[in-house]
């Protein structure tokens, strides 16, 4: 009885219209209505897709994404919670620090950042000039080349520290003794590591890293604020925003989001293979 | 292990602890901490250089921020882009919209959800754990692959462009977080009063009114807060169902500030950044006050999962 409420809503809000995203893509829907009555066209959307070179460069540029800020955002994130948990003066200023980036909203993180690349006032180039590196003032968003780099240093940016904070919840739950024991037999601190704290931590990194794809392969705000819809810089979600609400193509359009949804599936189903696996 | 290798082992670790004390006053010792002072340094800067920007930026006379070479600190501050921003109709409607959106939203999912979260966390009933999982499986749920679907539906029912439709579509990311964290607090609390309470002949509702909610505070507090985040900072479904000014809220309003194409000269980037201070101090100030909060609220619903 108590979950009646709760059912009602999640029914409403998501499994009807994922049941209604599919069957759009099965038809010829637009969005503005009136023109054409709405047909059943079976696979054709699909079929269209597997034909647009515009969806796959979308599909590519958002696995690239993905795999760098991942793997980034794993590494940094693994020595900030390095250095947090092994304690030094501040480090409950620096907890409450890391959670500053997380708790923002993405879109205003992305201008803030979209304000220091700017190519003739960005403090970005200024510093660049100024030790050197560059010469003239790079228009790091507008640039085909460094495009891609430009929005991940963003994320990153932005989730490192939350990367960080699950990890370090993680590394708190390890016994102090295991290091204690070690250093009496003398094991390096870098065997320390790959020895007592990786596998042990092993589970949270699974996690986090599941958490973090699914995340990054969605990605919408940040790439829409810094390039809006240029056909060469657009993830899966605002190719699909896109051709929904803007071309008003709502059948190709859904045909576009189930791609999307069976993709991050895929990955669902890849990751917990490997945790059950670990386990 | 023998008695002399134990022995011995005991030697070595009192051995090494006074070394260690001894370390900790040599010179030696500081001058191998100085790198890692230096990467807790590179962190700090990292995290908090982009804010520093944004404050400089917003405090900074317009025909300053537009110099070259760059200056790195306002000789002579203003407050007009906090002016100009805060009497712009646009950013007024955004604001009020969001704390409408994000305050109701909040509202209904802890209302909705901790009464869902007790029937999970207490009672043992068929399907109990497909709805667990259900609820889990729908915190990674891509907002996407609904958009067409709540698009047309949204249109259809004539929701287009109202708070109204932002309230009912963020349900699907907040309610079944909501639920799930509120689970397993709720499973961590011990029973002894809600049996205590049914001896006394309370009914299930009463019990979870007068018992269940004020153990639950602290708990709906840290929910609350990451569902309001959550809310006030979402982008896609703002920027899909809305398409008037007086209707948008603070992430879409932000965007709008600036012309698509608009050159350095043409966009008010001292108003932007005043409009984000703007939004980020209250989320900053909330994330201080209840950090440790926030973070067990984090980790309940992620580690678990």
């Amino acid at each position: 009885m108590l979950l009646i409420p709760a059912l009602a809503v999640v029914a409403v809000v998501a499994i009807y219209p994922l049941g209604l995203t599919v069957w759009q893509s099965f038809t010829n829907e637009q969005f503005l209505a009136g023109l054409q009555p709405v047909e059943f066209v079976g696979l054709e959307n699909y079929r269209n897709l597997i034909d647009d070179p515009f969806w796959w460069d979308s599909v590519w540029l958002t696995l690239k994404f993905t795999v760098i800020t991942v793997s980034f955002e794993l590494v940094l994130g693994m020595i900030i919670a390095l250095v947090v948990n092994s304690g030094f003066k501040g480090r409950g200023v620096m907890r409450a620090v890391m959670l500053v980036p997380w708790a923002i909203p993405t879109v205003v993180a992305a201008q803030m950042w979209r304000w220091m690349y700017n190519d003739i006032f960005g403090v970005f180039n200024d510093f660049l000039i100024r030790i050197h590196v560059i010469d003239k003032g790079v228009a790091w968003i507008a640039e085909p080349s460094t495009a891609l780099a430009s929005v991940c240093v963003v994320d990153i940016w932005k989730t490192t520290p939350f990367v960080a904070l699950l990890l370090l919840a993680g590394l708190q739950v390890i016994p102090t003794e295991l290091y204690e024991a070690a250093d009496v037999d003398g094991v390096s601190k870098w065997h320390q590591f790959w020895r007592i704290t990786f596998p042990l931590l092993l589970p949270a990194i699974l996690v986090t890293v599941i958490f973090r794809t699914l995340d990054a392969l969605r990605v919408f705000d940040v790439f829409y604020v810094f390039f809006g819809s240029r056909p060469d810089t657009q993830t899966m979600s605002i190719f699909a925003q896109n051709t929904i609400v803007t071309i008003g193509d709502v059948g190709y359009g859904a045909a576009t989001s189930v791609a999307i949804f069976l993709i991050i599936s895929l990955f669902v189903v890849i990751y917990t293979t490997v945790l059950r696996v670990e386990r | 292990m023998t008695v002399a290798a134990e022995a011995e082992r005991a030697e070595r670790v009192k051995a090494l602890a006074a070394r260690r004390r001894a370390e900790r006053r040599s010179f030696k010792y500081l001058a191998r901490r100085i790198p890692f002072y230096l990467l807790i340094g590179v962190i700090f800067v990292f995290a908090l250089f982009p804010f520093y920007w944004a404050l400089r930026s917003a405090f900074m006379p317009t025909d300053e921020l537009f110099l070259t070479p760059v200056k790195y600190i306002p000789t002579d501050p203003t407050l007009d882009h906090f002016r100009d921003v805060l009497s712009n109709d646009n950013f007024q409607y955004a604001l009020v919209n969001s704390t409408i959106v994000a305050a109701s939203v909040t509202l209904l999912a802890l209302a909705i959800g901790s009464l869902a979260a007790y029937a999970l966390g207490r009672f043992n009933f068929r399907g109990r754990t497909a709805t667990l999982y259900l609820m889990l499986s729908m915190t990674i749920f891509p907002q996407i692959a609904i958009l067409g679907a709540l698009y047309t539906s949204i249109n259809k029912l004539g929701l287009y462009n109202t708070l109204g439709s932002l309230i009912f579509s963020y349900m699907i990311f907040t309610l079944p977080f909501t639920i799930w964290v509120l689970t397993s607090f709720i499973r961590a609390l011990p029973k002894d009063l809600e049996e205590a309470a049914y001896i006394d002949g309370a009914t299930p509702l009463q019990v979870f009114y007068r018992v269940m909610l004020p153990l639950l505070a602290p708990a709906l507090v840290t929910t609350g807060l990451l569902a309001f985040i959550a809310a006030w900072n979402e982008f896609l479904f703002a920027l899909s169902f809305t398409a008037t000014p007086e209707k948008r809220t603070v992430p879409v309003a932000i965007v709008n500030v600036t012309g698509e194409t608009g050159s350095a000269f043409q966009t008010p980037w001292g108003q932007i950044m005043a409009a984000t201070v703007i939004v980020t101090l209250p989320l900053i100030v909330m994330t201080l006050v209840l950090q440790r909060r926030i973070l067990a609220g984090l980790t309940a619903g992620a580690v678990k999962g």
